[in-house]
C-alpha cells in the first residue's frame, strides 16, 4: 500500500489549502525535496533476464537492497545496468512487491529458495500478503519440521563413534541404536521377547483352567500354577530391572533420562513386583495389591522402543493436543447438556434408569458415540426426541476434530518414512553429504549476516536516517499543518493522561497569574515535562501576543491576562521550540511503527536513534491500512 | 423502547432468513456468482494534450500523476468510500471521514459520486498552480457545503468540527467541547464584514487578502508536485 499512500500524499497536502483560512497560525515551511524530481527507468539484469522499472518504484522501500544505495554495489558501468546473479524467476515476485506493495509466495517454488531470495534482497517475509500467507506458513512449518528431523537423524548416531569413547558411551549407543553391534541386537530381541512373555503371562493368568482334583469350581490359571507364573514373573522383572539399571548407568544425562517417558514406563512396569514382595500377605492390603498388578500391563508400552509405529502414534497424539482438548471439551459440554435434559425429561417415569444426572451421563456418552448399549432407554416422548437429537449431534461433534488428527498423523508418518529412507541412503553416502549441507548452511548464515540491511550498527543506522524517504517528511509537514490549524498538538495516550492529571494541579496553583507562579508550576513536575510544557506555554502565549484574539485554554487565558512577556524572550523560546520540534519530527517520523501502546511512551521521551524504527519501517509502510500509527508528541 | 422492539424485529427477520437459507440451501445451489459480478466501471480520461491545456501542469507531471492514479484505481474512478479510506490513512489519530466527505464533494465538481482523473487533476492544478483568487475560491466552495453561495455558521461549524475530529482524542492542550464553536466565532468575527451572519465570496476573498498569514501560507504549497 505504500504505492497508494505515496501517490495520494501530494493530493492530501494540496487539500491542506482548505485549512488555511481557518488557521490560527502560519503554516510551517514544507520540507524541500533536494533530490532531482525527474524519474528515470532503471535496468536490472538478473542472470540475463532484463527487468526495467522506474527508479521511484524501487525507492518506495528504502530499507531493502534495491531501494537503498546498496544496489550501487551491483552496478555495471559498462552496460549501465544493475546485475544480480540470482534466480530470475524469483526476482519477478520480488519486483512485483515493489510495484504493488504485496508480496506473493509462488506455490511451485521451494520455500527455502524463496526465503533465501528474500533475505538477499532485504525483504522481511512477514509482509507476505494475506492471500499467500497461509500457504507460506504451512510450507515453512513443514520445512522446519523436516529440518529438525534431519538434524535429529544426523545426530542419531549412525556415524561411527570416536575411537576414544568410554564403555559407558558405547553402552548407551548400543541401547539407543541396536543395529550397531550384534550384542546390542541380541539384547534388543531378548528384551522384546521377555516383554511379550510377560504380557502374555499376565493375560493367561486370568484364564480359567480346569480345576484341580477334588474341587468343582474353575480356577484361574494363575492360581493353579502360581509357582510357575511367579517364576516367569520374577525372570521378566529381573531382566527389566537389569535393563533399566544398565540404561541408567549408561545415560549421558541421568536426570534427563529419569524424566523421560520411557524410563517412567519402565519403572511403573517393575514396581508392582517389588512392592508385592515387600508387602505382607494381608487381607486389607491385598485389594490394593491387586490394583497394583494392573500396572503390569504397562509393560506393553515398553514395546514402543521396538516399534516405530507406536512412537508415531504417541507423537501424533502429543502434537494434536489442542484438537484433542477441543474434542474433549466440546464432548463434555454436550454430555452435560444432554444428560441434564434427559434426566428432567425422564424424571416422571416410574422405575426409570435415569436416577440422577450423573447416571444420565452414561446414557449420553453411549448415545453420542453411537454405541447404544440399550441398558438405559428413554420412555417418554420428550426423552426420545431429545435422545435422537443427542445421537445426531454426537456424530457431528465427534466427526469434526477427527480429520485434523488424521491429517496430522499422516503427515508425521510420511515424514518418518522419508527419514527412514534418508537414513538408509545416508548409510551408503555417509559423511560427505552432511558436510556439504553444513557448509552451505554456514555460508547462508554468513550471507545473511553480511547482507542483511537490518543491521544494528550505527553506520547503517546513519545511512538509513539519510535515506529516509521524503514521504515521511511530507507526511509530517501535513500533520504539522493540521496542528497549526487547530492550535492543538498531537500527543499519545500516556502523556495525555499524565497531562490531564497534572493540569488539574497546575490549574489550582495558577490562579495567581504571576510569572513566579508559572515557574513554580513548571518546576513542580519532572523537569523534562516541565520544560516541554514551558515551551508549549510560550508557544501559546506567542500566538496570543501576535494578535489573534482567541480563547485558547483557561490556563493560558489566566496567564496571558497578567503576564507581560517581552518579545525577545518569546522569540528566543520559539527558536528553542522550533529546534525541538525539528528534532522530535525526526523521532516521530521514525517511530511511526505499528507497535502496541506500551512501547510508544518509552520511545517518545528521548530522541532515540532510529534503530528500532528502521527494522519495521518497511512493514509500517506496507501495512499502512491496517495498523494504527502512533506519533510521539511533537 | 421502540429501538429495542426494532432490534428484536430485525433479529427475528435475520433468524427467519437464516432458517430459510438452511432449508433451501440443500435444494438450490448457492448463487454466489452473482455477488462476484461487480459492475466494472472503467473510465478513461481525455487526451493528454487536452488536460495539459486545461490545467497548469505540463505533460510530464500529468504522466506522473496519472501513473500513480491508475496504479491505485485501475478502474479510473474513486468512489467516496475509497476516498475516505485513503484520506484516513494520513490521519491515523482521529476520524478523518467527515472531512473527507466534504473534501470529496469539493473535488467532485460534477457531482457524479465519483472522482475521475480530470476532477483530480483540475483540483490539484487549482490548489498547487492556481492564482490566489482561484485557491481562495476553491476553499470557499469547500466550506460552502450546500453550494448556495453563502457560508453560514452551521456549515462552518460542521467543517471545523470535522477538522477537529481529525486531531483525535489525545491532543495537547486537551480539546474542549466548545473549541470548534469558538473557532467558528473567531472566523466569523474576522470574515463577516457586514455582520449579517453569513459570509459571501467577496467578503471571504477580501478578508483573506487582508490577512498576511493566509497569503503567505498560500505560497507554501507550490512545490508539492
Amino acid at each position: 500500500m505504500a504505492a497508494g499512500v505515496a501517490t495520494w500524499l501530494p493530493f492530501a497536502r494540496a487539500a491542506a489549502v482548505g485549512w488555511l483560512p481557518l488557521a490560527k497560525k502560519t503554516m510551517p515551511k514544507p520540507p524541500v525535496d533536494k533530490k532531482s524530481r525527474s524519474d528515470e527507468i532503471l535496468i536490472v539484469n538478473v542472470s540475463g533476464l532484463r527487468f526495467q522499472t522506474w527508479k521511484n518504484t524501487l525507492d518506495r522501500y528504502p530499507d531493502t537492497l534495491l531501494g537503498s544505495s546498496e544496489k550501487e554495489f551491483f552496478y555495471n558501468e559498462d552496460t549501465q545496468e544493475y546485475f544480480f546473479d540470482r534466480d530470475p524467476e524469483m526476482f519477478r515476485h520480488i519486483l512485483n512487491f515493489y510495484r504493488t506493495g504485496k508480496l506473493h509466495y509462488p506455490r511451485q517454488e521451494c520455500i527455502q529458495a524463496f526465503d533465501e531470495e528474500l533475505a538477499f534482497y532485504g525483504i522481511v517475509p512477514d509482509i507476505i500478503g494475506d492471500c499467500c500467507m497461509e500457504e507460506y506458513r504451512d510450507r515453512k512449518k513443514e520445512n522446519q519440521e523436516r529440518l529438525a528431523e534431519d538434524t535429529e537423524a544426523e545426530m542419531a548416531t549412525d556415524v561411527p563413534l570416536p575411537p576414544n569413547s568410554t564403555p559407558r558411551e558405547r553402552l548407551w549407543r548400543a541401547f539407543e541404536n541396536p543395529h550397531t553391534s550384534t550384542m546390542a541386537l541380541v539384547f534388543y530381541y531378548v528384551t522384546g521377547f521377555f516383554i511379550a512373555v510377560s504380557v502374555i503371562a499376565n493375560v493367561v493368568e486370568t484364564v480359567p483352567c480346569r480345576p484341580p482334583k477334588g474341587s468343582v469350581k474353575d480356577l484361574p490359571c494363575g492360581e493353579k500354577y502360581s509357582v510357575a507364573f511367579f517364576c516367569m514373573d520374577t525372570a521378566c522383572v529381573l531382566i527389566f530391572t537389569f535393563e533399566y539399571l544398565m540404561r541408567l548407568f549408561a545415560a549421558p544425562s541421568r536426570c534427563k533420562f529419569m524424566r523421560s517417558v520411557m524410563s517412567v514406563i519402565d519403572v511403573v512396569a517393575i514396581m508392582p513386583y517389588y512392592i508385592g514382595l515387600v508387602m505382607p500377605e494381608n487381607e486389607d492390603v491385598s485389594g490394593a495389591f491387586v490394583t497394583l498388578r494392573v500396572f503390569r500391563v504397562f509393560r506393553i508400552f515398553k514395546f514402543s522402543r521396538h516399534s516405530q509405529g507406536l512412537r508415531i502414534l504417541g507423537y501424533t497424539l502429543k502434537s494434536c493436543a489442542s484438537e484433542l482438548g477441543f474434542l474433549l471439551f466440546s464432548l463434555t459440554m454436550a454430555i452435560i447438556i444432554f444428560a441434564t435434559v434427559m434426566f428432567y425429561a425422564e424424571k416422571g417415569t416410574k422405575g426409570t434408569n435415569f436416577t440422577s444426572i450423573p447416571a444420565s451421563f452414561w446414557y449420553t456418552i453411549v448415545t453420542m458415540t453411537t454405541l447404544g448399549y440399550g441398558d438405559m432407554v428413554p420412555n417418554t416422548i420428550a426423552g426420545k426426541i431429545f435422545g435422537s437429537i443427542c445421537s445426531l449431534s454426537g456424530v457431528l461433534v465427534i466427526a469434526l476434530p477427527v480429520p485434523v488428527i488424521v491429517s496430522n498423523f499422516s503427515r508425521i508418518y510420511h515424514q518418518n518414512q522419508r527419514a527412514d529412507k534418508m537414513r538408509a541412503q545416508q548409510v551408503r553416502g555417509r559423511g560427505a553429504s552432511s558436510a556439504l549441507a553444513l557448509f552451505t548452511h554456514l555460508s547462508l548464515i554468513c550471507k545473511c549476516g553480511f547482507f542483511s540491511p537490518q543491521d544494528h550498527d550505527s553506520d547503517s543506522a546513519a545511512l538509513c536516517l539519510k535515506n529516509r524517504s521524503s514521504f515521511e517528511h511530507q507526511h509530517h509537514h501535513l500533520l504539522h499543518c493540521l496542528e497549526k490549524t487547530t492550535n492543538h498538538e498531537f500527543t499519545d495516550e500516556l502523556t495525555y493522561s499524565e497531562m490531564c492529571m497534572t493540569e488539574s494541579v497546575g490549574y489550582r496553583t495558577s490562579r495567581s497569574t504571576s510569572l513566579s507562579s508559572q515557574q513554580v508550576v513548571s518546576s513542580s513536575c519532572c523537569p523534562r515535562r516541565a520544560k516541554r510544557r514551558a515551551i508549549r506555554l510560550a508557544n501559546s502565549t506567542v500566538s496570543v501576543s501576535r494578535g489573534s484574539v482567541q480563547e485558547l485554554d483557561t490556563l493560558q487565558v489566566l496567564k496571558s491576562s497578567a503576564v507581560p512577556q517581552s518579545r525577545s524572550s518569546l522569540n528566543a523560546r520559539t527558536e528553542d521550540l522550533k529546534l525541538n520540534c525539528e528534532q522530535r519530527d525526526y523521532t516521530a517520523a521514525i517511530i511511526s511503527i505499528p507497535t502496541p501502546p506500551a512501547n510508544t511512551p518509552d520511545e517518545s521521551l528521548p530522541p532515540s536513534p532510529a534503530v528500532p524504527g528502521i527494522l519495521r519501517n518497511s512493514r509500517s509502510i506496507s501495512s499502512f491500512t491496517h495498523e494504527t500509527v502512533k506519533i510521539s508528541s511533537l | 423502547m421502540s429501538a429495542c422492539a426494532k432490534r428484536c424485529k430485525h433479529g427475528l427477520v435475520k433468524f427467519a432468513v437464516s432458517v430459510h437459507k438452511l432449508v433451501t440451501g440443500t435444494l438450490n445451489k448457492d448463487k454466489v456468482d452473482d455477488d462476484l459480478e461487480m459492475t466494472m466501471v472503467c473510465h478513461r480520461p481525455e487526451g493528454l494534450d487536452q488536460l495539459e491545456a486545461q490545467t497548469n501542469f505540463n505533460k510530464r507531471e500529468l504522466q506522473v500523476l496519472y501513473r500513480g492514479f491508475k496504479n491505485e484505481c485501475p478502474s479510473g474512478v474513486v468512489n467516496e468510500d475509497t476516498f475516505k479510506q485513503i484520506y484516513s490513512q494520513f490521519f491515523p489519530h482521529g476520524d478523518a471521514s467527515t472531512y473527507a466527505h466534504y473534501l470529496f464533494n469539493a473535488f467532485d465538481s460534477g457531482h457524479s459520486g465519483s472522482i475521475k482523473f480530470e476532477d483530480f487533476v483540475t483540483a490539484l492544478s487549482i490548489l498547487l498552480r492556481g492564482s490566489t483568487r482561484e485557491k481562495l475560491q476553491w476553499t470557499f466552495n469547500l466550506y460552502d457545503i450546500n453550494r448556495d453561495g453563502y457560508i453560514n455558521k452551521e456549515e462552518m461549524t460542521d467543517i471545523v468540527r470535522a477538522i477537529y475530529d481529525m486531531m483525535g482524542k489525545y491532543t495537547y492542550p486537551a480539546l474542549k467541547t466548545d473549541a470548534p464553536k469558538q473557532h467558528v466565532d473567531a472566523f466569523f468575527q474576522k470574515m463577516d464584514k457586514n455582520r449579517d451572519g453569513v459570509v459571501t465570496l467577496d467578503e471571504f476573498l477580501l478578508s483573506c487578502q487582508e490577512d498576511e498569514n493566509i497569503m503567505r501560507s498560500l505560497q507554501l504549497f507550490e512545490n508539492v508536485i
